[in-house]
């Protein structure tokens, strides 16, 4: 048997890997790879939801929505060292990123258009992420493992924050509950994107290696279950005719569009080239204070 | 420079490794392992170490089967059983 | 308006103020750990203007979020010093945190020799959590001694901490900025 599928079968049966442990060249990029593209979705997702922390329209909701950016920053810095550790330092991370070359997550292309979108990206958004996230709490890969315990556990206010700003809006003016529905409107396709096409499991990489305990239909399934009763009680509704829960319990919708997934991850997102700009001048603004704090002697 | 960061949950509980956080100096990595691992009450203590001064230890050797002083070097049935049926024989004897 | 509350005013608008424009650095500060560090004291800052604007809105009948949101321009007490759009700059960022820290420990030690209990009160449990905000100032204060742009802020910001007056044009892009979401359906619930 070869060191690789010995790898495999361990891994396979529940087996942890630690930083310092062999692993096969293909699971040291995948993990990257994968990984990488967790911390700039993080860092990423932070720049539409900034631009609203400014204009909160309460000391409550300000501090909230500042305490919930500050946790996605902080868990881009978790997720970096996870990276950096594996053998891609924190800068190099982030210099692709900046210049287009890796990928983050669909929903950060998109713009943020109202205080609406504060609610129902908090309440949704991040609902379709902490589902991801829980799939990864027994990757193979334990540095990372443990650090989604953290997130996990710091993501648990932001939903509810979400839904607090969304049921107050809902229970408020026709103009307050309209935001919240276009809102809804504009989100779902985003939405219907974010976990990924479907992939046969014995196809999927980040299944085979046991990195993700859970498959992107899966994921999909878990939010609909989960968070299209929470949106139909609310008298919100859905731009999905089809979208319904079959007699078998899984929920039917009408095929996204996966193309333009594609096209939005690969860098033509509505806000991409923008976002990134701010990113990239940010950075050029700062580069002195990294050299006068970081730089370090040999 | 990586600092390592222990946190204790309660009082009582071990110090874990939690993570790590990257700073020039002592001060800063104080602040910063401060924010990251305790701005939600969620240690009542860490412990903030160069990554340098972490010696980790993870081969250990045990060729020679030295059960000696383990639990699993002292399997008893077979001996407990022998002595309870003597003491039942003798007791039975005596009678 | 008491005196009392004229003063509790004028701090707090400067908190909320300056926590307004600290926050503007959330995500885009030089380095993520400093990033999280920052936006702490930003939160801070916001949590001190929240608690002295419900002082004053116990007196006054109103809320905390009203005057906090609901007054034009002219009615914000707010140092011109706070009021600075310094984003992308992180040396005159800096440099405002460390003159503000030193000037605002003053008055803090100020309010807790108050003969009002609540003053004295709500100055202590501030100062308290300001204690790590001057040992952060104090940090950058001292790895960046030697940066020219540094020492070139500081200079031209000191003359202006304790200046208070007519609105800067800085406010009044922040003033927008910060009333547009509870100006765009006025009197409802957030």
């Amino acid at each position: 048997m070869s060191r690789e599928q010995s790898f495999l079968e361990y891994v396979q049966g529940g087996g942890q890997v630690e930083t310092g442990d062999w692993m096969p060249d293909e699971y040291r990029a995948k993990l990257i790879k994968f990984i990488e593209m967790h911390g700039n979705s993080e860092l990423m997702g932070v720049l539409p939801e900034r631009e609203w922390i400014l204009r909160a329209p309460t000391l409550q909701r300000k501090l909230a929505l500042t305490a919930k950016v500050q946790d996605e920053v902080g868990h881009a810095q978790l997720i970096y060292r996870v990276v950096e550790d594996l053998g891609k330092p924190r800068e190099a991370c982030l210099d692709d990123l900046v210049s287009g070359k890796a990928k983050f997550h669909n929903v950060f292309h998109y713009p943020t258009k109202t205080w609406g979108d504060v609610g129902v990206i908090a309440w949704l958004v991040d609902a379709a992420a902490i589902i991801s996230q829980k799939a990864l709490l027994k990757c193979s890969y334990a540095p990372y493992a443990r650090i989604m315990k953290k997130i996990c556990w710091e993501e648990s206010f932001h939903i509810l924050h979400g839904r607090d700003v969304v049921l107050t809006m809902m229970n408020g003016t026709d103009e307050q509950r309209e935001l919240v529905q276009e809102a809804v409107t504009r989100w779902w396709g985003p939405l219907m994107h974010f976990h990924g096409n479907p992939i046969p499991a014995e196809e999927d990489p980040m299944l085979v290696w046991r990195i993700k305990s859970q498959g992107n239909e899966g994921a999909r399934q878990q939010f609909l279950d989960g968070y299209v009763p929470q949106i139909w009680e609310l008298g919100l509704t859905v731009p999905d005719p089809k979208l319904r829960k079959n007699e078998d319990g899984v929920w039917e919708y009408t095929e996204p569009d996966w193309d333009e997934l594609r096209t939005v991850v690969t860098g033509h997102g509505p806000k991409t080239a923008e976002r990134l700009d701010l990113r990239r001048l940010a950075r050029e603004h700062s580069a002195w204070v990294r050299e006068v704090v970081l730089a370090e002697a040999a | 420079m990586v600092y390592e960061v222990f946190r204790q949950e309660r009082k009582g509980q071990p110090f874990q490794h939690a993570g790590a956080v990257t700073a020039p100096n002592r001060e800063f990595a104080e602040a910063y392992a401060r924010e990251q691992y305790g701005r939600r009450g969620e240690s009542v203590a860490l412990w903030v170490v160069p990554r340098d001064a972490v010696l980790e230890i993870d081969d250990f050797v045990d060729e020679l089967e030295r059960n000696y002083h383990r639990v699993d070097g002292y399997p008893l049935k077979e001996k407990l059983k022998e002595a309870r049926e003597r003491a039942g024989r003798a007791a039975s004897r005596d009678r | 308006m008491s005196e009392r509350a004229e003063l509790l005013l004028e701090i707090a608008d400067d908190e909320l103020i300056l926590g307004w424009r600290n926050s503007e650095w959330t995500g885009i500060a030089p380095f993520l750990e400093e990033d999280v560090a920052f936006s702490s004291i930003a939160q801070n800052e916001i949590g001190h203007a929240r608690a002295l604007y419900q002082l004053v809105a116990e007196e006054l009948g109103t809320t905390a979020d009203e005057l906090a949101f609901d007054r034009s321009p002219h009615e914000y007490r707010c140092s011109r010093f706070v009021q600075l759009q310094l984003v992308a700059d992180w040396a005159r960022t800096i440099a405002r945190h460390v003159l503000y820290e030193e000037a605002d420990e003053q008055r803090i030690a100020a309010l807790k020799a108050s003969d009002d209990q609540d003053v004295a009160g709500l100055a202590a449990k501030i100062d308290r959590e300001e204690v790590y905000h001057r040992l952060h100032a104090q940090m950058w204060h001292e790895r960046l001694a030697n940066e020219p742009r540094y020492i070139e802020a500081l200079g031209e910001l000191r003359p202006l901490v304790s200046e208070r007056g007519e609105p800067t044009p800085d406010f009044a892009q922040l003033w927008e900025e910060m009333t547009m979401v509870r100006r765009s359906v006025p009197g409802a619930t957030w």
